[in-house]
Parts: structure tokens; C-alpha cells; sequence
């Protein structure tokens, strides 16, 4: 939305940049946009604890930035944040578009009879 | 003309942009309803649009081709789901050949009177990522495939909306 921010959307990007201000989630985040991954995974990957991995998986699920499901015993982490990143890239595509025929299009309406046509 | 409004919704994959002109409703109209003078506009400077068929009823079809700085042409359609001058427009629209199997991005634009000036919503509601990317004249696979890892990109997503 580039219209006016609420105080709500204002609390979600507080709380993705605490997200993303930790090297450990960071690095989490990354990983999720290139597979679905498992917590206890994850915790062989980092010199910590699965307890504390969770601790990171929750703050990055909280902010919205990748999801949580159960599959059996295990904790699977999975992120659309890349889907939602290009989808955002390509509507700000579209806006550059329609703000270049809304342009012409005032154009059209300053002068209606110019150009070649009949 | 003043853009007041915009909206990308990139979960419903939605953009609404909202406009004013100081001009009438029936004026702006025209610029829709009136063949020639919607190739004025629609395609972009370096790919002209001619149109072939402009048939502004319920179920009627539009069909230009865009001519590319090479003499390439790039065809489109749009098939009129409803209109109501001079109010709204309603239609779908795709690139190449029309495809009836696969849901189509639609478009909607609504015309408001105020007083001295036309308000113009145009509502685009995109099937996929993928229409997307045809509409946009992207060969597959071209698009803007975000490099994994990019921070910048997300923060630039989630702080936006």
C-alpha cells in the first residue's frame, strides 16, 4: 500500500526487521527459500540447541516470515516470502505501466483530434 | 491527471490505481470507447498499438497488435465481460492466442464524477504470476526470478504492505 501506513502495518515491519536482525534467522530465511526444511535439521547446521533454534523459527513465524507445520515427529519450516517478492516486483511492473498509459492518456484528452487518425 | 491511490495486493494478486483527470466522465470515456483513441494510449511509446476489432458490448471482443522497434508484433485481446457507459468497463485480457481453459486476468475500470474531474478506478486482477509475466512480454523463465538470499527484497516486501 504506498496510500497512508496503519499502526498495524507499522507493528508487522517492526516485527520483521527484529526478525531479520539476527545473523542465525537470517540465515534460516534463506535456506526456507530453498526448500522446506526440519528444525532439528537446522539445528545440526548451527553450534546451538534445538531449543534454541525453535526460539529463532518462532520470532521468524511470528513476523509472518515462514510457517510451521508438523509432519509426523518432525517440525517443518516453509516459507511463500520468494513467491510474495516477485509478485510485489511484478504489480510494481504493472503500476509503471498504467502510470505510463494514464500519462498518455492525459495526453489523449488535451488533444483530441491531434495525431494522423481519422 | 493525479494518481491519488495505489494498491498492490500480492496475495490476490491484485493492483488498483486510482486516478483523477479534470476532465468530464463522458470525455474520459471516450478515450476507452473510441478505437483511435485508445491506441493513443495503450501500448507504450516504442510498441504502438493499432487496433483490429473494438466491439464495446457484453461478450465482444478488442484486438490490437503492438508493433515492436524491430516491425515485431506483439497480439493481444481483450473479451468484454460488461460495460456500461460511461461507468465501468469490465473485461479480460491476454496476450497470443485467446486460451478459454485457463482463468483469465481481468480488468475494471469504474468512472466517478466530481465535481470538474473524473475519478478513475482500474482494478486489475491477475490469474497467476505466470499471466503476469506473458502480459508483460517476458519469454518463460525470464522474469524477475529473485536471487535467493535476498535480504533487501523481503524487507522491501514486508515493510511495504
Amino acid at each position: 500500500m504506498v496510500v497512508g501506513r496503519t499502526g498495524r502495518q507499522e507493528e508487522h515491519a517492526d516485527r520483521v526487521f527484529r526478525a531479520l536482525a539476527h545473523p542465525t534467522r537470517r540465515d534460516v530465511l534463506r535456506r526456507a527459500m530453498q526448500g522446506t526444511l526440519s528444525v532439528s535439521g537446522l539445528a545440526r547446521l548451527y553450534p546451538m540447541t534445538t531449543t534454541a533454534v525453535q526460539k529463532h523459527v518462532a520470532v521468524l513465524e511470528e513476523a509472518g516470515l515462514v510457517h510451521l507445520t508438523r509432519h509426523g515427529r518432525e517440525q517443518l519450516v516453509t516459507t511463500e516470502i520468494d513467491t510474495i517478492a516477485k509478485a510485489q516486483s511484478l504489480l510494481a511492473e504493472f503500476e509503471l505501466l498504467w502510470r505510463g498509459r494514464l500519462d498518455r492518456m492525459d495526453d489523449v484528452l488535451a488533444k483530441p483530434l491531434g495525431g494522423a487518425s481519422s | 491527471m493525479t494518481v491519488i491511490a495505489v494498491d498492490r495486493d500480492s496475495v490476490a494478486l491484485t493492483l488498483t490505481i486510482v486516478s483523477e483527470f479534470d476532465a468530464s466522465v463522458e470525455r474520459v470515456w471516450q478515450v476507452w470507447a473510441d478505437p483511435r483513441q485508445l491506441e493513443r494510449w495503450w501500448g507504450p511509446p516504442n510498441y504502438p498499438a493499432t487496433l483490429v476489432d473494438h466491439a464495446l458490448t457484453k461478450g465482444g471482443r478488442v484486438t490490437y497488435y503492438m508493433t515492436g522497434p524491430d516491425g515485431e508484433k506483439l497480439h493481444g485481446w481483450w473479451r468484454i465481460i460488461s460495460v456500461d457507459p460511461p461507468r465501468s468497463l469490465e473485461f479480460e485480457e491476454g496476450c497470443g492466442p485467446p486460451n478459454e481453459e485457463l482463468p483469465a486476468t481481468t480488468a475494471e475500470v469504474r468512472l466517478v464524477e466530481t465535481p470538474a474531474k473524473t475519478t478513475m478506478t482500474i482494478i486489475t486482477r491477475f490469474a497467476s504470476i505466470a499471466d503476469m509475466e506473458q502480459l508483460l512480454g517476458m519469454g518463460k523463465g525470464e522474469g524477475t526470478r529473485l536471487a535467493v538470499g535476498q535480504i533487501d527484497a523481503i524487507l522491501a516486501v514486508m515493510t511495504a504492505s
